[in-house]
């Protein structure tokens, strides 16, 4: 239990310690505000990282999603500038699309028996493509319901909860509830564990497989919904990289890069802890915001050490009991 | 007969891993499936739990012939498997382990309460009340893990239970406590397949034993009414009168090589070994017996942590790596040719070509013309077939890739050469013919390491035959006394014997 704990508990308390030094210099980082803004800022990056925890929880990887966060703000974008369709049936339209995508790279990755991030890499170059074939110019959004979808609640102490912060709440607790209380869930768990004892046990791999990836799909497509709202806008050459800043959120929420291990409130707190250290620099005003690249770059070097010494006990442990 | 199989066939290309075998579980009983590597137990088990589809023959459970197509129609008939390392998921909880695919459900989410209870309950007469269900499974010992597999298993199907190995990594004492659940479910009326090469466990828990070998049955017979020396004669042969020894050829070359006190902690006990010029020495044991162990240190595959392997003039050879063996003029063909031996994607012509090429080194490619050259007259010289250098090797039959293996190290022209198993599954032709080529390559001058668990082999080709039981070399055996019941008897004396291992 606490092997399995542990990578969590280090993401809270660094998260934790993180926020106590960024209070003791910039008292005002503790309020509603920032706390509200933070929701804000890094909705649509929470998302998609849920999605992300669950196919790496699989041992897989989903190349795509920063691709297809960038198709979905382009899709919205021109569908509404060129058609008389409500913004809700364009997001249903949408979130079929990503959701299959996901499906089809989930099918092709077990049909074929490919690697997922050669897979995923060619839906990430495919749906780039896409969304330049949509539009290359940046295209506003201009809607009504829009502006209500700006809309936000008065949080104590001035704070705002956004309707995107509070769906990347929600996100979050769909993707805890999916992980970890469903049968689905364990299923995931079962293949990053090992495929092969995993089919043992009873798992379809070829189903499970494609619900993981149609699941990321569909968490993409909603984060291109939520990053829509958040700029206002569609353009092809959006959130490029943000796959990787994903991968990087998920893994110092203390999930473990080869399957098997993690919790999706870690990959929240993972989330939120690199929207901290932007927000500090933001309040340092002096520093170079490259600096949350380094940090970010750090904090990683060290999750994936303090996996490896965890990975290196166990194998102590085994190695004794065996002899 | 709870469960009977009848003229169970099953070919893999190159090999025959199951030729008309039969075998029977009763219910309540323990029956030991016992042979060595490459007889067939993991192939007839493969064929009883639907994960290979049988050639011939007829399975029935409770009189109905059954022909399961996966582990889980297996499971749905009544058998459960529990394997040796992969099991269940080390990083679910235990009661997830237990309960998997069946969660107890609430509104589509899993309830824990009753996962947990059910788990207990699944748990209970097993003697792991001190185990929390809610605790990950990889968190326990091994024992405890195997035991819980069990319960899944039993579980899950509840008529044969099937042990593959299950205590090749627990101790003594883990031992017993599985020996005594197994002892508890057999008076539950499971039928239960017990696969082992620790021959004590054996004796100690089965009632009836049946020995494969070579894909064949072999025998079947009550545990109370075998003895040991009979047991080893099973399982190692001896009814093939198809060599004499090689008795009358004088074999005191001038010793080449000498290890002294070689050895690796937890591997092989330290030994002395000289091998002389054009000799070759027979290693005999069980499977696990140190056979495998002691080529690799000779060979650097695991480096002697301590001892030395030196030249008739007293220098030492440096044994880090197989690089450095192969520097030193030695070769291996290693037991599992499949995985270690060959490269089935490539040709005949390149695999012969393989080593030779790396001593060069890669700034000095071999010219094609002279790789073919090189292929031809090996195919030609040990008969490969078909006589084509440009054909996959994966596509030749088990003898010819062995061939294969042997033109390879042949090419490098080693003068000491370790042979790990290599008549494994190759057909009685083929055999020989082997046997004929290991002759031929002394009578050049080279030195040859045979290890073999055919003990005929053995006995045919070998100048002298070291014993090794429990990982320590126990006797050495020359002229005379190579032959089948001195080797049974070195191999089966219970307690090592300073003395007598001396004969």
């Amino acid at each position: 239990m606490t092997s399995r704990l542990l990578p969590l508990y280090a993401t809270i308390a660094i998260f934790l310690a993180a926020y106590l030094v960024c209070y003791l210099q910039f008292p005002a980082m503790l309020s509603t505000r920032v706390l509200g803004n933070l929701l804000t800022d890094n909705a649509y990056l929470g998302i998609v990282a849920v999605g992300m925890t669950v196919v790496i929880l699989s041992g897989g990887i989903d190349l795509s999603v920063g691709s297809v966060i960038a198709f979905a703000g382009v899709f919205i974008a021109v569908l509404l500038r060129d058609t008389g369709l409500h913004p809700l049936a364009v997001f249903a339209l949408l979130l079929a699309t990503t959701t299959a995508f996901g499906a089809a790279m989930g099918g092709l990755i077990h049909g074929l028996a490919m690697p997922p991030f050669i897979v995923t890499l060619a839906g990430m170059f495919l749906a780039r493509g896409a969304a330049y074939m949509l539009t290359i110019d940046s295209v506003p959004i201009d809607h009504d319901f829009y502006d209500m979808l700006r809309s936000y609640q008065r949080l104590p102490g001035g704070g705002r909860l956004t309707v995107i912060g509070a769906t990347m709440l929600l996100s979050v607790l769909a993707g805890m509830i999916l992980a970890h209380r469903t049968r689905f869930g364990t299923a995931v768990l079962a293949l990053g564990g090992g495929a092969p004892t995993a089919r043992l046990m009873g798992v379809s791999i070829g189903r499970t497989t494609v619900l993981i990836y149609a699941f990321s799909g569909f968490m993409a497509g909603l984060s291109g919904i939520v990053f829509s709202i958040y700029t206002g806008s569609g353009y092809p050459l959006a959130t490029v990289g943000t796959e990787l800043t994903a991968i990087a959120a998920v893994v110092i929420g203390g999930t473990l890069l080869t399957g098997g291990s993690g919790y999706v409130f870690g990959t929240l707190i993972g989330v939120l802890t690199m929207g901290l250290i932007q927000t500090y620099i933001v309040f340092d005003g002096s520093l170079s915001s490259w600096w949350t690249k380094i940090v970010i770059g750090m904090l990683l070097l060290l999750f994936i050490l303090l996996q490896k010494g965890l990975l290196m006990l166990g194998h102590g442990r085994g190695a004794v009991s065996a002899t | 007969m709870l469960l009977t199989i009848r003229d169970l066939t099953k070919t893999f290309p190159g090999t025959v891993a199951l030729d008309g075998v039969r075998f029977d579980l009763a219910a309540g009983e323990v029956h030991a499936l016992l042979g060595e590597n490459g007889a067939g137990k993991s192939t007839l088990i493969k064929c009883l739990t639907g994960m290979h589809a049988r050639d011939g023959g007829q399975i029935a459970l409770d009189g109905q012939p059954i022909s399961p197509g996966s582990t889980q129609e297996a499971q749905a008939l009544g058998i459960g498997t529990v394997y040796q390392e992969v099991n269940l998921l080390p990083n679910l909880t235990v009661a997830e382990n237990l309960t998997f695919g069946r969660q107890p459900v609430r509104f589509g989410m899993v309830s824990r309460r009753r996962m947990h209870e059910e788990a207990r309950e699944m748990l209970a007469g097993y003697g792991l009340d001190h185990v929390d269900v809610a605790r990950e499974l990889g968190a326990y010992p091994v024992a405890v893990q195997q035991i819980v597999a069990i319960a899944r298993a039993v579980a899950l199907s509840g008529k044969v239970l099937i042990l593959d190995e299950p205590t090749a990594s627990l101790d003594a004492r883990e031992t017993e406590t599985l020996f005594e659940v197994v002892r508890g479910l057999r008076a539950r009326g499971l039928g239960i397949i017990f696969i082992s090469h620790f021959l004590d466990q054996v004796f100690d828990l089965t009632d009836r034993v049946t020995v494969l070998r070579n894909g064949r049955h072999i025998v079947t017979a009550g545990t109370a009414a075998l003895n040991r020396v009979e047991l080893i004669h099973h399982m190692l042969g001896h009814e093939l009168e198809m060599a004499e020894a090689r008795r009358g050829v004088q074999r005191d070359g001038p010793a080449m090589l000498r290890a002294e006190g070689l050895g690796r902690r937890g591997r092989i006990a330290p030994f002395d070994l000289t091998v002389r010029r054009g000799e070759v020495i027979g290693l005999a044991g069980l499977l696990g017996s140190g056979r495998t162990e002691t080529g690799d240190v000779l060979f650097g595959r695991t480096p002697a942590d301590r001892g030395a392997l030196r030249e008739p003039d007293g220098t030492a050879v440096e044994l880090r790596s197989p690089r450095a063996a192969i520097a030193a003029g030695f070769g291996y063909a290693p037991e599992d040719r499949k995985t270690d031996g060959i490269v089935a994607d490539l040709s005949v012509r390149e695999n012969i070509a393989l080593a030779l090429q790396a001593r060069r080194g890669w700034a000095r490619p071999l010219p094609r013309a002279e790789a073919r050259r090189l292929a031809e007259d090996y195919i030609r010289r040990l008969d490969i077939r078909p006589a084509d250098p440009e054909k996959a090797v994966g596509l030749l039959s088990g003898g010819n890739q062995q061939k294969v293996v042997l033109a390879r190290w042949l090419a490098m022209n080693p003068r000491f050469l370790i042979l790990d198993e290599p008549t494994r599954g190759i057909d009685v032709g083929a055999h020989a013919e082997i046997l004929r080529l290991v002759g031929d390559l002394t009578d050049a001058g080279m030195s040859i390491l045979l290890i073999s668990s055919e003990l005929d082999e053995l006995i045919a080709a070998s100048d002298r035959v070291i014993v090794v039981r429990d990982r320590r070399h126990v006797s050495e055996l020359v002229g005379e006394d190579i032959c089948t019941d001195r080797i049974v008897q070195a191999i089966a004396r219970p307690d090592a014997d300073p003395e007598g291992a001396r004969a």
